[in-house]
């Protein structure tokens, strides 16, 4: 796929598309890979269809229940956002939708979670092609503090097998452009990759995320640990994304959900309260406590 | 809700006043003073007590450094206490170095194996077991693992290995045995491979310490890529953790030249070159333990505090090795935010 030419192709089209509600208005105006072209969610074209979805999916740590029966579609190419107060199985839930939970002691999941109509918690299935196919970014960035910024980038592709230097090469130019951070590390990808900027750091973790190709981003609170231009241009880099691939993210800030997103869920102490598209359930949510919570009257 | 001025946030008038009170003149100034006195006075003794000691060390052994001068002394092969009063200290040099670097080498994979099996694979009871089991191998006195060397594994070390590769070398490359040596159990071969296993516990614990504090985003980060567990050791773990595994490796080292008993004990105690693999040898640590019952002649007595210098000036290097490369490989912060 060519990123560069899918932005192009888009951008005489973007006035169709954009909505003056919850965007920022430089979006248009700059021509740049990093800006958003901000396709406005739902809008302007047919709903895509549907790409996981989870039925009744608990989350148990021993005896306390982190997620209690949550069902909910994840549309492809869309941005689904996990919204709710600390401790409300935002994170519980979205590390089920790539096995992470397999990884820790005493957690059970319940539940089926649909992947192109495949439970990925079948026992036949390996979680380890699973987490190739839905890939993750964590709240703190996490380059490989040994591995240069090449090295970091290609590390999943080594792990299958990939030694091939051109391909290498390729794969690491389109994933450092996809993740907005190309221009700025290409005179220097053999130095190490925690010699990054923190926010270039993120952009490192979502490169080296998309270098694998995956079909599913979860992103886990990407920019809660970056300042304002890095959380700008992350969110920006969110936007282009889901052009390609569908992302689910977890976010704090309800401005950020407003902002990135085309269907939002709020949770609250384990329960999924509401879900619904983001516009309508910023602006008339159905439930009392979601009004709560976005109106900042609690959390 | 209006305040009550009587207990506002910090509660009763009482709590209050006891907050605002000003600190006693005991608590500002003499407690203070006597714990910075007695902590300073304890943190000086300790390098007062390392410097006296290389000191001494030096002073008493300044006789022999005169007569042979740093270099001679060191570089020099005969130590023959009871004819020539000639002492070179090269051969429990050389002793020391092989047998402690031999050791390592042979230690440091099934170690940090050890550690990473414990770390990573075995459930929690296993784990403790192992855990429980090495660090009992280092609470072992050495003259106990000396005496079981001795009694058990020389001799079969000798009648196992020793015997069939000596008579193998004998029938078919004969210009081997002066290499390996006379094959009777007792020497730098059986000394080092129980050095080796004494020396396993510290690299075990300082390497399963390093894999431990490996943050989870790592170990994460990698798995999420789709990293299998052996993937993610490999790719997050090991080299997250790679400066408390190469400081914990030296630190055995300096464990492995500074043990005297079990290597006294097992290496033969044959003072002079050429040392072969089988055949007896010596160390520092045990021509010093052997001898210093016999000094009688000054210089043999000096020159022993000089082997004891040197082993102290070893020491010191390997600790500064360690102390150097551990920072330079650590990794610092990491995830720089």
């Amino acid at each position: 796929m060519n990123l560069i030419q899918s932005i192009t192709s888009k951008v005489p089209t973007l006035p169709l598309f954009a909505t003056s509600e919850s965007r920022q208005a430089s979006g248009a105006a700059e021509v740049k890979t990093s800006t958003g072209t901000n396709t406005a969610p739902g809008t302007g074209k047919a709903e895509n269809k549907m790409r996981m979805e989870t039925h009744d999916l608990s989350v148990h740590y021993g005896s306390t229940m982190g997620v209690r029966n949550v069902s909910l579609p994840i549309y492809d190419k869309q941005v689904l956002a996990l919204i709710g107060p600390s401790g409300c199985g935002k994170t519980t839930y979205l590390r089920a939708l790539n096995r992470m939970h397999d990884l820790t002691r005493g957690a059970r999941v319940t539940g089926s979670v649909m992947l192109d109509g495949k439970n990925i918690y079948d026992s036949e299935i390996n979680p380890v092609i699973i987490r190739r196919r839905i890939g993750m970014v964590f709240q703190k960035p996490t380059p490989f503090p040994t591995m240069s910024i090449y090295d970091n980038v290609v590390a999943g592709l080594k792990l299958v097998g990939i030694r091939k230097r051109n391909v290498l090469d390729e794969v690491c130019e389109r994933a450092l452009k996809q993740a907005a951070l190309f221009d700025e590390v290409k005179d220097r990808l053999n130095s190490p990759g925690s010699s990054l900027s923190g926010g270039q750091q993120q952009r490192l973790s979502i490169a080296r995320a998309l270098a694998v190709d995956p079909e599913v981003m979860l992103m886990d609170e990407p920019t809660s640990s970056l300042d304002p231009q890095s959380t700008n241009r992350i969110e920006d880099l969110i936007h282009e994304l889901k052009k390609q691939v569908t992302i689910v993210i977890v976010t704090h800030n309800m401005q950020q959900a407003a902002r990135v997103s085309d269907k939002t869920a709020f949770f609250y102490v384990g329960d999924l309260i509401e879900y619904g598209p983001t516009n309508s359930l910023f602006t008339k949510p159905k439930e009392k406590r979601t009004e709560e919570y976005i109106t900042g009257q609690f959390g | 809700m209006t305040l009550d001025n009587d207990t506002s946030i910090n509660g009763s008038k009482e709590a209050r006043e006891l907050l605002r009170r000003p600190p006693s003149a005991l608590y500002r100034w003499l407690g203070d003073r006597i714990f910075a006195v007695v902590v300073v006075m304890l943190g000086v003794s300790i390098i007062a007590l390392a410097a006296g000691m290389a000191i001494v060390l030096y002073g008493e052994g300044s006789a022999a450094l005169r007569q042979f001068g740093f270099l001679g002394f060191v570089s020099g092969t005969t130590w023959d206490p009871a004819v020539q009063l000639v002492f070179g200290a090269f051969p429990f040099l050389f002793g020391t170095v092989v047998t402690s670097v031999a050791a390592l080498l042979i230690s440091f994979f099934p170690a940090i194996a050890v550690a990473i099996f414990t770390a990573e694979y075995a459930p929690r009871w296993l784990a403790a077991i192992i855990d429980n089991l090495i660090q009992l191998i280092a609470a072992v006195p050495s003259v106990v693992i000396g005496i079981w060397g001795i009694f058990v594994l020389a001799p079969w070390m000798r009648d196992n290995v020793y015997l069939p590769i000596f008579t193998w070398a004998e029938a078919s490359h004969p210009a081997l045995l002066p290499i390996l040596g006379n094959p009777m159990g007792y020497g730098m071969a059986t000394a080092t491979i129980v050095l080796s296993l004494m020396i396993v516990p510290y690299t075990t614990a300082l390497t399963k310490d390093a894999i431990k504090s490996v943050p989870v985003e790592q170990r994460e980060a990698s798995r999420a890529l789709g990293a299998t567990k052996w993937e993610v050791i490999r790719m997050a773990v090991l080299p997250y953790a790679r400066g408390g595994i190469l400081a914990g490796a030296i630190l055995s080292l300096g464990r492995a030249i500074g043990e005297t008993m079990a290597v006294a004990m097992l290496i033969g105690n044959k003072n002079t070159l050429p040392f072969s693999i089988f055949g007896a040898g010596a160390t520092m640590p045990s021509v010093i333990v052997n001898e210093f019952r016999e000094a009688v002649e000054t210089l043999h007595l000096s020159s022993l505090m000089a082997v004891g210098f040197t082993l102290f000036v070893i020491a010191l290097i390997v600790n500064l090795a360690a102390a150097y490369l551990t920072r330079k490989f650590s990794i610092k912060g990491g995830q720089v935010v």
